[in-house]
């Protein structure tokens, strides 16, 4: 596919004699979101160190586009206590970035609070929306986040996944990331890989989630728990405040 | 002042500036433990090099170079842990440069003087090497620095953004094996890493930016290498000792003053 930002092709990746990746076959177009799901031990974190060079696979093939621009979320991030860093400055690790430039991207984040504190001061949702920050001032042609909710409240974690929907609406980019929330990630993602050293299934959400090599890997349960959908009458902001959204009666309502 | 006196204090200045920013890294990476280790192995250098009659500093180097990398070779063939590991080859090499020396019969060696420095006998030729060693240290320091900063960090992230990290990571440890050679004449093998820790560590509670904490580093540096040759000069005292005292005691000082706001 030649309008592929990256694509693999029958990647195999071994450690210890074992296979960790066997066979894999991805891509991720410009402008879409593509998830990986998949349980614990199953080769997520191996596969986005393939994507982004960091690892170089035992067999099968690796394609960039050429001067591919890759912004990179990684899973954590921990700078020693001793180090003082303020979040402008590690915002400004990245070349040409001025304290402008910087506010914006947190502004975008939704995070413009944070741009004098320690790195090492704020909270986890705080840090997470920085490292999203700092992948957006590479302007990247591709978003690898790898478990961007992370230590980030269910309120947070949905607000984030809406959030890396409209920078990807906004930028164009592509879009790959690791989760294992089935519930929150089927939503906001436009295709979704699962993965347990190869690729079980792959496919639109609703697609994946009643495929039965899905439903083997998470059990029934997953079925419920990736299907459920619900509304509420509010939403949060970013602070985590109530903001009231109209109620529109329904059918269904056996109030006022 | 007296010449050597003035040799003692140029080189103790030049090496208090080098060590302040390169210092501040062996703090923010956890390296003390192995710059330690690397000042033990200098005396292996020693040993080879009088043995092989080359420049001492030359082979000092090399051979902080050489450990450094076998520990990276043992750190990924077995699994003993790092601290486990510099905890082997501190002492081997040190001992292995003792016995080395021992066999030499027909050379005389200062060993104390290798051991706990020599700044009083620093001659014109070793102040020229010091001197020139460190402004080439400092300009490496500011020339890496952003990157070095980067790796930091976060090492797969700066990775991923373009930097050659293993070349990063590399220089770092070049720049840690010159800065040892250098300093082995001034406080010598047993006490090099205090000089770039303990100002270091001393900057860090009141730093708001690593470059405050690089440069804050330096400054306590130059404070207690004049504190400490004075100490030397007055009152006889070893000067390299005096010179770790003293950084020491600012150290202390450090802790008891109140942080800066905004920290």
């Amino acid at each position: 596919m030649s309008d592929s930002l990256i694509s693999l092709e029958g990647v195999r990746v071994r450690f210890d004699g074992k296979d960790m990746l066997q066979d894999v076959n991805l891509a991720v177009r410009q402008g879409e979101i593509v998830t990986l799901i998949g349980p614990n031990g199953a080769g997520k974190t191996t596969l986005v160190r393939v994507v982004l060079g960091l690892l170089k696979p035992d067999a099968g093939r690796v394609r960039r586009q050429p001067q591919l621009r890759i912004g990179y979320m990684p899973q954590k991030l921990h700078v020693d206590a001793t180090l003082p860093l303020t979040v402008l400055r590690f915002l400004r690790l990245v070349p040409c970035v001025d304290r402008a430039r910087a506010e914006t991207a947190l502004a975008e984040v939704g995070a413009p609070q944070v741009i004098d504190s320690p790195l090492q001061r704020i909270s986890g949702g705080e840090l997470q929306r920085v490292l999203l920050a700092r992948a957006l001032l590479r302007q990247p042609q591709l978003l690898v986040l790898d478990e961007p909710v992370q230590g980030v409240d269910i309120a947070g974690q949905a607000e984030l996944y809406r959030l890396i929907g409209q920078l990807r609406d906004r930028y164009g980019c592509g879009v790959l990331m690791v989760s294992h929330d089935l519930h929150l990630v089927m939503s906001a993602t436009d295709q979704v890989v699962c993965l347990n050293h190869h690729v079980c299934c792959s496919g639109h959400p609703e697609q994946v989630s009643g495929d039965p090599a899905f439903l083997e890997l998470f059990g029934q349960g997953a079925r419920s728990l990736a299907l459920y959908q619900h509304h509420h009458d509010h939403a949060h902001d970013l602070h985590g405040s109530v903001v009231r959204k109209p109620h529109v009666h329904g059918p269904d309502c056996n109030h006022g | 002042m007296a010449d050597f006196l003035l040799n003692a204090l140029l080189a103790g200045l030049a090496l208090a500036l080098v060590a302040g920013p390169l210092g501040s890294f062996v703090v923010w990476r956890r390296m003390a433990y192995f710059g330690d280790t690397l000042a033990h192995a200098a005396l292996l250098g020693v040993a080879l090099g009088l043995l092989l009659e080359v420049s001492l500093t030359l082979t000092v180097v090399v051979g902080c170079v050489l450990l450094a990398v076998l520990l990276v070779f043992l750190q990924q063939r077995q699994p003993l842990a790092s601290d486990t590991l510099l905890g082997i080859l501190a002492p081997s090499t040190l001992s292995l440069g003792l016995v080395t020396l021992s066999f030499m019969k027909n050379v005389r060696v200062d060993l104390m003087g290798y051991l706990f420095g020599d700044l009083l006998a620093v001659g014109s030729n070793d102040l020229a090497w010091i001197l020139g060693g460190s402004a080439l240290v400092l300009a490496l320091l500011v020339l890496l620095w952003r990157p070095l900063l980067a790796i930091t960090v976060h090492e797969e992230l700066a990775q991923v953004e373009g930097l050659p990290v293993a070349g990063i990571r590399l220089a770092l440890m070049l720049l840690i094996a010159v800065v040892i050679a250098v300093a082995m004449k001034i406080v010598g093998v047993l006490l090099i890493t205090s000089l770039l820790i303990v100002p270091a560590a001393a900057a860090q509670r009141h730093a708001r930016t690593p470059e405050e904490m690089a440069v804050g580093a330096s400054l306590l540096g130059v404070v207690a290498v004049c504190a400490g040759l004075s100490l030397s000069w007055i009152e006889d005292t070893p000067a390299g000792p005096s010179i770790v005292v003293a950084a020491a005691t600012l150290f202390l000082v450090s802790l008891a003053l109140p942080r800066r706001l905004g920290r």
